[in-house]
């Protein structure tokens, strides 16, 4: 037994089986998203991979890594991409380093 | 469409299933008909010097079916009696044959414009070092194939080594005009390195103009996506990698009708190197013969009884209506 399926991927729609009329709407809202704008299609699917990578979503790093390939990414650009984003996910992590210093320096001397 | 995301249902909340329907099921009136003929694609043979790992023709060096001179003598006849515009030679290799050069100059002194698909590599190949010079005297238009614009890509494709040599032999083709002359074209040929879909167009097109311009001062005129199609050598590594089933239902997922209008099969005859009919160089290699009751050899040609029939298909055309399209000459729709 295991939490994630790979085949639950293509299930996602079953979301809908409840409360479709919002399901509806993030879709709409999902492949918005996506659609070329002022930043390319590419660039939408790079950021997809990186925030995908970035809250460990497996469904999202399979969905989004083909969609940066089938957009002409190649792994350099790609592997730039989660670095960027895990580098500011580790920032951000140590930036709160500063909530410890400040609770050192108030208490001492 | 060519922009992939999550694979969810994009036109319903129903679950996605893989598609039961049959090709022809999904084309308006369930049969695909050809049209006039303005190519003859005659592959001259399976006899290569490379063994790239997603060649629908299984070609390689260790092949030895390849079209002699009675073949090759009936396509040149078939070309000027019937006019047809344009010989578009594909393999293999096709300038490994012995007759190739001779297939090259009677089709231009007969007036159609000559296609050639070159690897890049085989003018590295002794014997085959004045190519570019043959190429350029015939006004042979080029159409390369160079999967990506880096090494990594590129060699896991086609082989160990083959990007180096393909560089250098790009130059060596600007160097003697082609991609610099408008009678001297150079189109080169993207192929997904893997079971995915081809970027848009333009946009991998782009990509490519800046990066070959910027790392090795190289230039070409147009770059033509072309899909993976789930047959042959590409197929076997499709089902050796456990994407076989997945490839396919993306490929039936991404049926675009807008790209039926422009298949190429619909105004090409293709040839085998024993001179047997086809209707695409895709059907030649799964031995899809053409309609029953059509002349089915290149010694029976008869155009008129060629045009409007009724193209055999399977489901590996899925390959060519996914997405924006995909044929000899690239997308065939809007990305």
């Amino acid at each position: 037994m295991h939490y994630y399926n790979e085949d639950d991927l293509e299930r996602f729609g079953d979301i809908a089986k409840y409360q479709p009329h919002l399901f509806e709407k993030f879709m709409a809202w999902y492949q918005a998203c996506q659609e070329e704008g002022a930043l390319s299609r590419r660039e939408k699917a790079l950021i997809g991979l990186a925030v995908a990578v970035t809250v460990q979503c497996p469904y999202c790093i399979e969905a989004f890594t083909n969609s940066s390939l089938e957009n002409g990414s190649n792994m350099e650009q790609m592997t730039e991409a989660m670095h960027l984003a895990s580098a500011i996910r580790g920032g951000a992590s140590l930036i709160h380093g500063i909530q410890s210093h400040n609770a050192h320096d108030k208490v001492s001397m | 469409m060519t922009t992939a995301t999550i694979q969810i249902p994009r036109e319903s909340t129903t679950r996605m299933a893989p598609s039961r329907r049959s090709f022809a099921d999904h084309l308006d009136t369930g049969v695909l008909r050809s049209n006039e003929i303005s190519t003859l694609q005659i592959n001259v043979g399976k006899l290569c010097n490379q063994a790239c790992k997603h060649c629908h023709v299984d070609a390689s060096p260790t092949r030895t079916e390849i079209m002699g001179r009675e073949v090759v003598d009936a396509c040149l006849q078939v070309l000027e009696k019937n006019r047809i515009p344009t010989l578009d030679v594909t393999g293999g290799a096709p300038e490994l044959i012995p007759d190739f050069r001779y297939l090259v100059t009677e089709a231009r002194r007969i007036g159609a414009k000559v296609m050639v698909r070159h690897n890049l590599t085989v003018m590295h190949e002794s014997g085959h070092e004045d190519l570019p010079e043959f190429f350029a005297r015939n006004e042979v238009a080029l159409v390369s194939s160079l999967p990506y614009f880096l090494a990594q890509q590129t060699d896991a494709q086609r082989g160990r080594g083959v990007f180096d040599k393909s560089i250098s032999a790009l130059r060596r083709l600007n160097d003697v005009g082609y991609g610099r002359q408008a009678h001297l074209t150079l189109d080169l040929v993207y192929n997904p390195v893997g079971a995915f879909l081809p970027p848009p167009q333009a946009a991998i097109e782009a990509d490519f103009k800046h990066e070959l311009s910027a790392r090795y001062e190289i230039v070409f005129d147009n770059l033509f996506t072309i899909t993976n199609m789930p047959i042959a050598r590409f197929d076997e590594w499709l089902h050796r990698s456990g994407n076989a089933e997945s490839y396919m239902r993306k490929l039936v997922a991404a049926f675009n009708p807008e790209t039926v209008a422009g298949l190429m099969c619909r105004n090409l005859i293709s040839v085998d190197w024993n001179g047997k009919l086809y209707d695409c160089d895709f059907n030649q290699m799964l031995d899809l013969p053409i309609e029953s009751g059509r002349p089915q050899t290149i010694f029976d040609f008869e155009m008129a009884e060629l045009e409007n029939r009724h193209v055999t298909t399977a489901e590996h055309c899925f390959g060519c209506t996914a997405g924006a399209g995909s044929s000899c000459g690239g997308a065939v729709a809007g990305a």
